[in-house]
């Protein structure tokens, strides 16, 4: 599976220019673009430009983000495939939302827990994952996706988790009496432990560690002969991408302030896995993308629908889940290395020769 | 033990569906070594049409052979048309192609038909004999059904031209194709008979678990699960892998029943037998990672 995700000349065309990127640091354009995120609350937010049910929207964007990037370092950069990261980002909520309900924690405290647990779930369940591969190691992970939220309502774990009900947490204020809304404080917390995380991989692939992930996924076997402990990195870099999902529940939690079984179904994890081929595969800015698509797809889908319906006045009512497959086909047709690969591939053909 | 015999005979009826459902994800997997998500969605909007032709007064005995008629062309269609240009697209495209397939076919089967619970009528006839209470005539058509379908594939696989053909265009299509085989067709009608098999296991567990368009999502769960214990290269060990997973998912439900009886402890219910059955299986994989009967593939360095 790993080697049929890339042709050879283009891993190593991607392996240079990414050294090449490493060496130049990250553009200003991208830093100017974060700059300008973190001041939107002032900006939209004091103005009422942009209302606090927008700001929920993008925090949530981000936490989609998060997650995407999660899975993209396990399934882009590792090769291995996941169809339940859901189960990480439910884990990560609920440990948030149970430290904040019981036992009475600051919220960014539970954090670091909630990351760590899924650090150590998602480890545990790598570790003997390691010997399935391709499909296998997709219905391992479509089990694991299923099992948890059953987990969850569980009776004899219903004095943790409260069954079916799920748990009410409350939105903190913003500290220090800044002139802010929870919304848009929520969004700027969200928005820094983005850009940490986001570093945070780029080093990660960048490193060691991520060139051996990198060489497992293209040549396994040339792996193991050039010394990479590949059982090690594989079971390490399950780890790390359910902290990263495991971070996102957290933060859903803590924005949505509410968590419960059926929040975390099958189609969570789903989500997460076209966000992350939509977006580009083992590519960084994919993961922004593929958050914005999980997030907003099914909005203008629902629109989509609307004006479909208006326009070519079918016999039945379309539902926008028509509209997103049909999106979903289309943009495999067209950009078959999702958006971010893409947009790459076109700059390639298009750029002034150097 | 009339209640253990009962568990298996139910669990043994399950398994004829899964088993099915297994045979049509082996029978797209063999040839292109895809695992079609869209499985379920497909059975299940064969399923609707089925009920269709029932509702506008059409008797079962040919509203059946409608229906697969018309998944089989369904089937042949999506390969010509839709994965025709992914074959060499990355297997993570094919995955999501898959997945927007299923969302498509789930939300046309709710626009055209609603998400409301129909009852869909047993084609078996209601008579009593001296199993009758261990096991229902509808589960005893349901098995015999499926045991006949396997057998029919089996005779086309094993004793006609076509059958061969299609054989040898899935185990080695370059030289299948210098034999004068036109493999691109031998694909889509591969496809077009998995989509047949995966109808026939949609309007068969319809009456089971009523006709509405979530039917099939649990079951394709199963279905897949039995086509990996089986072993997802060998077509036999699938529909093996299927009734296995089958009677397991009963057993385990009715052991967790029995535990809370005994003791008084809920260890197990039927909120958690898909998870333990799942768990089993893959501690099944882990163990054997080709599946029980698959054989094992030596990868040339």
């Amino acid at each position: 599976m790993a080697t049929t995700m890339t042709t050879g000349t283009d891993t190593v065309d991607r392996a240079v220019s990414a050294r090449i990127d490493a060496r130049r640091g990250t553009p200003w354009w991208i830093w100017l673009g974060i700059a300008f995120a973190a001041l939107l609350p002032l900006i939209g937010g004091r103005t009422g430009l942009i209302s606090n049910f927008y700001f929920l929207q993008l925090s949530l964007m981000i936490v989609y983000s998060i997650a995407v990037l999660g899975l993209n370092l396990l399934t882009g950069f590792n090769g291995q495939i996941s169809l339940g990261h859901g189960a990480f980002f439910a884990v990560g909520a609920y440990v948030t939302a149970i430290l904040i309900d019981r036992y009475e924690m600051y919220y960014l405290a539970t954090l670091p827990i909630a990351m760590l647990a899924c650090f150590v779930v998602g480890y545990l369940f790598g570790r003997p994952a390691l010997r399935l591969e391709g499909h296998y190691l997709a219905l391992a992970t479509f089990a694991l996706a299923i099992a948890v939220p059953q987990f969850l309502k569980y009776r004899h774990f219903e004095p943790y988790t409260h069954g079916v009900q799920g748990i009410n947490i409350f939105k903190p204020d913003p500290p220090f009496g800044m002139p802010l809304s929870p919304d848009q404080w929520l969004y700027l917390v969200v928005l820094a432990c983005a850009v940490v995380m986001f570093i945070v991989a780029r080093n990660i692939v960048h490193s060691r560690m991520g060139r051996a992930m990198m060489a497992i996924r293209d040549q396994p076997l040339a792996a193991d002969t050039m010394g990479i402990n590949s059982a090690r990195t594989k079971s390490i870099t399950f780890g790390i991408s359910a902290l990263y999902v495991g971070l996102a529940g957290a933060l859903h939690a803590i924005i949505f302030e509410f968590v419960s079984p059926d929040s975390f179904r099958f189609e969570l994890s789903i989500a997460i896995l076209v966000g992350a081929v939509i977006g580009g595969i083992a590519t960084l800015s994919g993961a922004v993308i593929g958050g914005f698509f999980v997030q907003f797809i099914e909005k203008y889908a629902d629109a989509a629908t609307k004006w479909v319906t208006q326009i070519v006045h079918l016999p039945i009512e379309l539902e926008p889940w028509t509209i997103y497959g049909i999106v979903l086909i289309l943009l495999m047709y067209t950009m078959p290395m999702g958006v971010a690969g893409g947009f790459a591939s076109l700059w390639r053909k298009i750029r002034p020769p150097n | 033990m009339e209640q253990l015999l009962q568990q298996v005979a139910s669990g043994l009826a399950n398994g004829a569906i899964y088993a099915l459902v297994a045979l049509a994800l082996v029978m797209i997997f063999v040839s292109t070594n895809h695992i079609n998500f869209a499985q379920g969605e497909m059975a299940m909007f064969s399923a609707f049409i089925c009920w269709q032709l029932i509702h506008w007064g059409y008797p079962f005995w040919i509203a059946l052979p409608a229906t697969m008629l018309f998944s089989f062309v369904i089937g042949v269609l999506i390969e010509r048309i839709i994965l025709r240009p992914l074959h060499t697209a990355p297997l993570l495209s094919v995955v999501v192609v898959f997945i927007g397939l299923l969302a498509i076919f789930h939300s046309l089967a709710g626009a055209i038909w609603t998400h409301t619970v129909k009852p869909f009528p047993s084609p078996f006839p209601n008579f009593s004999f001296a199993g009758s209470g261990i096991i229902g005539p509808h589960q005893i058509g349901m098995i015999l059904v499926a045991v006949l379908i396997l057998a029919l594939l089996f005779c086309f696989f094993r004793f006609t031209p076509l059958g061969l053909a299609m054989r040898a265009a899935a185990l080695n299509p370059t030289s299948a194709r210098l034999v004068g085989i036109n493999v691109d067709w031998m694909l889509a009608l591969g496809w077009g008979l998995a989509a047949t098999v995966g109808s026939v296991a949609g309007v068969l567990v319809a009456p089971v678990v009523y006709l509405e368009p979530n039917m099939m999502a649990g079951i394709l769960l199963y279905g897949f699960a039995g086509a990996l214990v089986g072993g997802i290269s060998s077509p036999g060990g699938a529909v093996a892998g299927g009734f296995i997973v089958g009677v397991l998912e009963n057993m385990v439900a009715y052991l967790g029943y029995m535990l809370e009886r005994a003791t008084g402890f809920y260890l197990i219910g039927n909120g958690e037998k898909l998870t333990v059955a799942l768990l089993m299986v893959i501690t099944v994989l882990t163990l054997k990672p080709s599946g029980l009967f698959g054989h094992v593939t030596v990868k040339r360095v």
